[in-house]
């Protein structure tokens, strides 16, 4: 088990952590890179609620969106310095899982929607005019701390690598076992002794703290913005259609996801956005009719089809 | 000879439908017991109850000596109590996988040595350990079900209908495999409607509208004219029929 982890670590974590560490000496466009890297968090992050135990949220900006806020607030009203208060961010994000958690008592699309919802609701709340001195109410934040470019993807490199690190273990822990069983019959599971709610509410809130953390430090790095950018309902759909084309459950997965779709979407996707939309449609598609299991199944599925042509 | 399990007067069922009305049972330690007895007749129901997944509505089931009435399943394993139930093996799990679910309890170093000897046990899943479990035939899957239960050491394995679904030759290789636990000391108390399995059985008890009607040894059984014709048959229920075929 440790040294499936170790290898996961090895070949896909450290790979691509040298590679973003190098990218910004050879490439200017530092925004871009740290986006790439919020999405690969992101991705990962939702990897390890929907990876490990089937959960899909829709919402799952809600909790990017109570980071960026979390640590917004610290900043101006508590005068917190902003590492710490990034921190503070994942913390609040992890309060808002926590107080999401009996939504875990829905299934399928309806839990989708509803944490889609909370996701709004949270947004309003914020965005209300009323709460103005509390929140910046519709007109946003700006903040006045130094800008620290450096040190906020610095910090976002960090994040990836906990939640990468996260996903590694799950995949080859006892517990992470133990949530598979559940995801794929909760019955069995629980007959086998498998405590289910615990598991699932453990990677809903990990999957919670990372966004918050991520969303900390979109947030530092933006130093200026409206409630509607950082509760973008886009952040969801990108992270779930990256999960999902990559390969939910896989580590590797979800990195190829952001590589490629985030890839083709900043180099057409601006540009010439109908062009992308119509190839990221028929990409979608194939995948979903060929490939349902993501990216990173084809191999496994060549694997078995060479093993059936052979016997 | 010690009990290792007891249960007196258990009651159990499903909402308004009481299924257990009395059931006293005890079984020795290193007994093979089986437990006979149509559809129906709260087999199932009993196992579960036994293993914490039903709770019991009267009576009190002692396991080594302890009261576990009211202990959680995940505790019974770890007291020593195994299940094989009819969903024992998850299909979208590779086959070590499943073994490694079935030894969750016990310390890594013992399940890797457990794990080591199952497949010593059960060489066709050496050659499929990384194999999605779903893939296995009918009969590969039920002796998963088997080492899956087995992984975690258990001191009283209770196995529920391992015949059911199989052909008769699988059922043979169940057999065969189950002499052998039993041969290494292991407590079973196998719930089947299959009479082949009462040549495996040190003790049988037989199960009707919730109650333990019999209770004594496979000859017993036979000697009693009412069960032999109940469990044996005489080529006149359709219940017996479907035990002389198996």
């Amino acid at each position: 088990m440790r040294s499936g982890f170790l290898r996961d670590m090895a070949l896909v974590v450290a790979p691509l952590l040298v590679l973003f560490a190098v990218l910004p000496s050879v490439y200017d466009n530092g925004l871009l890179l740290l986006n790439f890297v919020v999405f690969l968090v992101l991705a990962q992050g939702l990897n390890l609620s929907y990876g490990f135990s089937g959960y899909l949220p829709f919402g799952y900006v809600g909790f990017f969106g109570a980071g960026a806020y979390g640590f917004a607030m610290l900043v101006t009203l508590a005068a917190v310095p902003p590492v710490l208060a990034v921190a503070g961010g994942g913390a609040a994000a992890l309060l808002v899982g926590l107080l999401l958690a009996p939504l875990l008592r829905l299934q399928g699309a309806y839990f989708g929607l509803a944490s889609l919802a909370a996701s709004e609701a949270l947004l309003h709340l914020i965005a209300n005019p009323n709460l103005q001195d509390v929140t910046g109410g519709p007109y946003g934040v700006k903040l006045t701390i130094p800008y620290a470019p450096r040190l906020t993807y610095g910090l976002a490199l960090g994040i990836l690598t906990f939640t990468m690190a996260l996903v590694a273990w799950l995949r080859h822990s006892r517990f992470g076992l133990q949530l598979k069983a559940a995801r794929d019959n909760p019955i069995a599971a629980s007959m086998a002794g498998i405590d289910i709610v615990r598991g699932r509410l453990a990677v809903w809130l990990a999957s919670a703290l990372v966004a918050g953390l991520i969303g900390a430090v979109f947030a530092w790095q933006a130093s200026t913005f409206f409630p509607e950018a950082v509760f973008d309902i886009g952040f969801s759909i990108f992270a779930i259609v990256f999960t999902l084309f990559g390969g939910a459950g896989t580590l590797a997965g979800p990195v190829l996801g952001v590589l490629l779709l985030y890839g083709l979407y900043n180099a057409i996707g601006v540009s010439a956005p109908q062009y992308f939309q119509l190839t990221y449609g028929l990409l979608i598609m194939a995948l979903v009719l060929f490939f349902p299991d993501g990216l990173a199944a084809i191999p496994r599925a060549w694997a078995r089809r060479g093993r059936l042509a052979d016997g | 000879m010690t009990c290792l399990l007891e249960t007196t007067d258990l009651r159990s069922g499903y909402g308004a439908i009481q299924v257990l009305w009395g059931v006293d049972l005890a079984i020795a330690a290193h007994a093979t017991v089986v437990l006979l007895g149509p559809n129906g007749a709260g087999k199932t129901t009993l196992l579960k109850c036994l293993m914490g997944l039903l709770p019991a509505r009267a009576g009190v089931i002692r396991f080594r000596g302890q009261d576990i009435t009211r202990l959680t399943p995940r505790a019974r394993i770890r007291a020593g109590l195994g299940y094989m139930s009819e969903l024992a093996v998850f299909p979208d799990l590779t086959v070590e996988e499943n073994l490694d679910l079935g030894a969750l309890f016990v310390d890594r170093h013992t399940a890797r040595r457990r794990r080591g000897e199952l497949y010593t046990l059960f060489p066709v899943l050496t050659e499929k350990r990384r194999q999605a479990a779903g893939g296995l035939s009918g009969g590969q899957r039920k002796m998963l079900g088997v080492a899956k239960a087995l992984a975690g050491e258990p001191r009283l394995l209770l196995m529920d209908e391992p015949s059911a679904g199989l052909s008769p030759l699988m059922v043979a290789t169940v057999l065969a495999s189950l002499a052998q636990c039993r041969a290494s000391g292991l407590t079973l108390l196998i719930a089947e409607q299959n009479v082949k399995f009462l040549e495996l059985g040190d003790t049988v008890f037989t199960m009707e509208g919730g109650r333990i009607a019999f209770g004594g040894t496979p000859a017993a059984i036979q000697a009693d004219d009412g069960l032999r014709r109940a469990y044996f048959g005489l080529g006149m229920s359709p219940r017996s029929t479907e035990g002389g075929l198996a």
